[in-house]
């Protein structure tokens, strides 16, 4: 499954660029293209596994740039 | 400005203001020799800091709210965290008011970063402002304003003037001119009227039209653009990718190197301690790699920007850098470098006038919708009297035997002339020839027989039976700016034009001709174009070397496997063909080959941009670090290193904005 979200308060693109680096780390993660100027994440998972992935995504997210959030 | 960055603008300028009265105080003396202690006492340091604390936390209060954040998750290594060592640094070894200014400018630079990039993301969704609010209805003959993506294909929609078309559809009712640069690029507006296909996203001028929709809000012209512009920036460009790996191994590097800069300092050399970490900090400050993170995307957002207010859609940065490589463009013919349609160029007549010759053969041709034919219709382009025309029969690939005014009349190619016997003549003019021939009025009925078995036809060889009227060519049309746009792509740089094209070496010849490409090759089926365009690959795409590639042009309706392959793929008049969008890599949404160059210039612009941000910002921030390795610079210097240079490398940026067609 493919989806993408929304990246509120994304200020730096050096952290996009480090949370694409972990979040591609997530187990069950097949590809994320987080776009700084859009402000947007594109997250492919497995069917099953996404609602997980999301999740620690989410928490890879907040602890690259604490003030972003994903919004869904 | 957002009400974050303001609140951020009052927090430097009242930093600013309290700073700039401390360092005036502390400059002329004032408070040092007021104070009630000497200059080397604890307690006077502690009132120095105590003093600059107030603009330094003021200003910088939530970097060091970040920064314990993220010592607390271990991912603490990035700019944030320089900055809270660097001025923390500063305030260790009693260089006081430093702290505070570093921070004030290190927020300076992230302000500026964020406008910048705020006014960018703007200036794409606003030119991407083609989203139509609402769509108006007719349901049960009532108007209803509904949101567009609940109307059904096949409904019909009111749009009045000034308003956006909502929805793909055709015109029921009315006539109306439409803006289209929205989707184009192209101001002029064009008029449409009943029947006429209209795309959402263009701008009603004139008058209220009803339509027809032929598809969802989805599928429609204005979603798929703004998802193809959305999903641009996924596809990074080589110097996107190389900065975001650079920045994951530099800064580690640089945090090493300051710590093995203070301790070599401090240990042998004669720098006291405190001075060794002044210099370590030095090169912290300057590591930062903003003005490169920032400043790369930042252009080639700008560049698909750019290029997207003219009409050109680029899927993605990589394909801006591999255009900005092109030496070797080339061109389908029919439809790219040709309108594409057919048109009769030249009239041959034997005996009769130019006129009776085309009104013959534009009556034979009446009942047919074969697009030689139709170019025949379009150029007689007079009334046709049904009631001339008597019997037509349509011999298959061959042509046409027509009833006319009671005569019997042959339309069609050099085999059906031969079979009829009559002399025809090829043309010295390429294209194609549709020869007329009259059967004489009393053979009429031999040469009726013609037609059921013509291959043994025994009046082959009699020219008296058939008499040859004379022929017309019929040609597809060059585009009129064909030639310029050719000589303007050779001004920016492309060595090589190639035309490849289906049809026979004569048409080839005299197209190639006319526009001014390099070579062509002829006759080509579908897969003789991959392969050959494989060949130009091999020898001048972007495998053979970096700075080079090939783009193939085309008009996306078969070539569809050509455009995949190619270094760069720009299929033209894509406006309402989803296939060219889905294949091609940039998509001109109208088809003026015009646009090409101008691709070029902006994608070329934009590299240019992006490289010389890489090269300055390397070379500012590594001299101000061997000078600070030296003792040679200070932390102003190393404050520039990093704000500085990141606003300026994003001043250069916002160029590609101003690139203009």
């Amino acid at each position: 499954m493919k989806k993408s979200f929304k990246l509120e308060d994304l200020d730096c693109a050096n952290c996009a660029a480090k949370m694409e680096d972990a979040i591609a780390k997530i187990p069950g993660v097949i590809k994320v293209n987080i776009n700084f100027m859009a402000q947007k994440m594109i997250l492919e998972a497995g069917d099953d596994k996404f609602d997980e992935v999301l999740e620690l995504a989410k928490k890879v997210v907040a602890k690259v740039e604490p003030d972003c959030t994903i919004i869904c | 400005m957002t009400k974050k960055q303001k609140k951020t603008l009052k927090r430097i300028i009242l930093a600013a203001v309290i700073l700039g009265v401390l360092i005036l105080l502390t400059e002329v003396a004032a408070i040092r020799d007021r104070l009630p202690f000497p200059e080397s006492d604890v307690s006077n340091r502690i009132v120095m800091i105590l003093l600059f604390l107030i603009p330094y936390l003021i200003v910088g209060y939530d970097i060091l709210v970040g920064a314990a954040k993220k010592i607390r998750t271990g991912h603490f290594l990035d700019e944030v965290f320089l900055m809270m060592i660097a001025t923390v640094g500063a305030f260790a070894v009693g260089e006081y008011p430093e702290a505070p200014a570093v921070m004030l400018f290190y927020q300076v630079g992230e302000l500026f970063q964020s406008i910048a990039v705020g006014k960018s993301r703007k200036s794409i969704s606003d030119m991407m402002d083609i989203c139509p609010d609402s769509a108006i209805v007719l349901r049960d003959g009532e108007e209803i304003e509904v949101d567009p993506s609940e109307v059904e294909p096949g409904e019909t929609v009111l749009v009045k003037p000034g308003e956006k078309v909502p929805i793909d559809g055709v015109i029921l009712e009315g006539t109306t001119s439409l803006n289209t640069a929205a989707l184009t690029g192209e101001s002029v507006p064009v008029d449409r009227t009943v029947g006429d296909k209209i795309f959402s996203g263009s701008i009603n001028l004139s008058k209220a039209v009803k339509m027809q929709t032929t598809a969802a809000y989805e599928d429609s012209t204005v979603s798929k653009i703004l998802e193809l512009v959305e999903n641009s920036m996924d596809k990074k460009a080589r110097s996107e990718k190389f900065i975001t790996r650079f920045a994951r191994i530099y800064t580690p590097c640089v945090v090493i190197a300051a710590v093995l800069i203070a301790l070599v300092c401090a240990l042998f050399t004669s720098l006291s301690v405190g001075d060794s970490i002044y210099r370590g900090l030095i090169f912290l400050v300057v590591s930062c790699p903003c003005a490169l993170v920032v400043s790369v995307p930042l252009s080639f957002f700008g560049g698909i920007g750019a290029a997207s207010k003219q009409g050109i859609l680029v899927k993605g940065s990589n394909y801006l850098e591999a255009l900005s490589n092109i030496n070797t463009i080339v061109l389908d013919k029919t439809g790219t470098l040709t309108e594409g349609s057919f048109a009769v160029d030249a009239i041959h007549p034997n005996e009769i006038s130019e006129d009776e010759l085309l009104d013959i053969a534009a009556l034979a041709e009446s009942r047919s919708n074969h697009p030689v034919a139709e170019s025949i219709i379009k150029a007689h382009g007079k009334h046709i009297d049904a009631s001339r025309i008597g019997e037509v029969e349509e011999i298959a690939g061959k042509g046409i035997r027509a009833v006319i005014d009671g005569r019997t009349y042959f339309v069609g190619n050099g085999a059906l002339m031969s079979d009829i016997g009559a002399g025809s003549h090829e043309c010295h003019l390429p294209g194609t020839i549709v020869h007329i021939a009259r059967a004489n009025a009393e053979n009429i009925n031999l040469c009726n027989n013609v037609t059921g078995n013509s291959a043994s036809s025994p009046l082959a060889s009699d020219s008296d039976v058939c008499e040859y009227l004379g022929h017309i060519v019929i040609n597809d049309i060059v585009k009129k700016d064909s030639k310029e746009a050719l000589s303007s792509l050779r001004r920016v740089g492309v060595k090589r034009i190639v035309m490849l094209t289906g049809d026979n070496e004569k048409v080839a010849e005299k197209v190639s001709k006319e526009v001014g490409v390099d070579s062509f090759y002829a006759g080509l089926l579908p897969a003789g174009k991959v392969e050959k365009l494989e060949e130009l690959l091999l020898e001048h795409g972007s495998e053979s070397s970096e700075k080079s590639g090939v783009a193939f042009v085309g008009d996306g309706i078969n070539d569809a496997p050509v455009l995949t392959r190619a270094d760069v793929g720009i299929a033209m008049g894509a406006l309402g063909s989803d296939a060219a969008i889905e294949a091609a890599d940039i998509v001109l949404m109208d088809d003026n080959l015009k646009k090409i160059p101008v691709a070029v210039r902006i994608a070329r612009q934009t590299l240019r941009i992006v490289k010389e941000n890489i090269v300055f910002s390397l070379v500012v921030k590594i001299g101000i670090m061997i000078l600070g390795a030296l003792g040679l610079a200070d932390m102003k210097l190393a404050v520039f290193g990093d704000v500085g240079v990141l606003v300026l490398a994003i001043l250069n940026a916002l160029r590609v904005h101003r690139i203009k067609a």
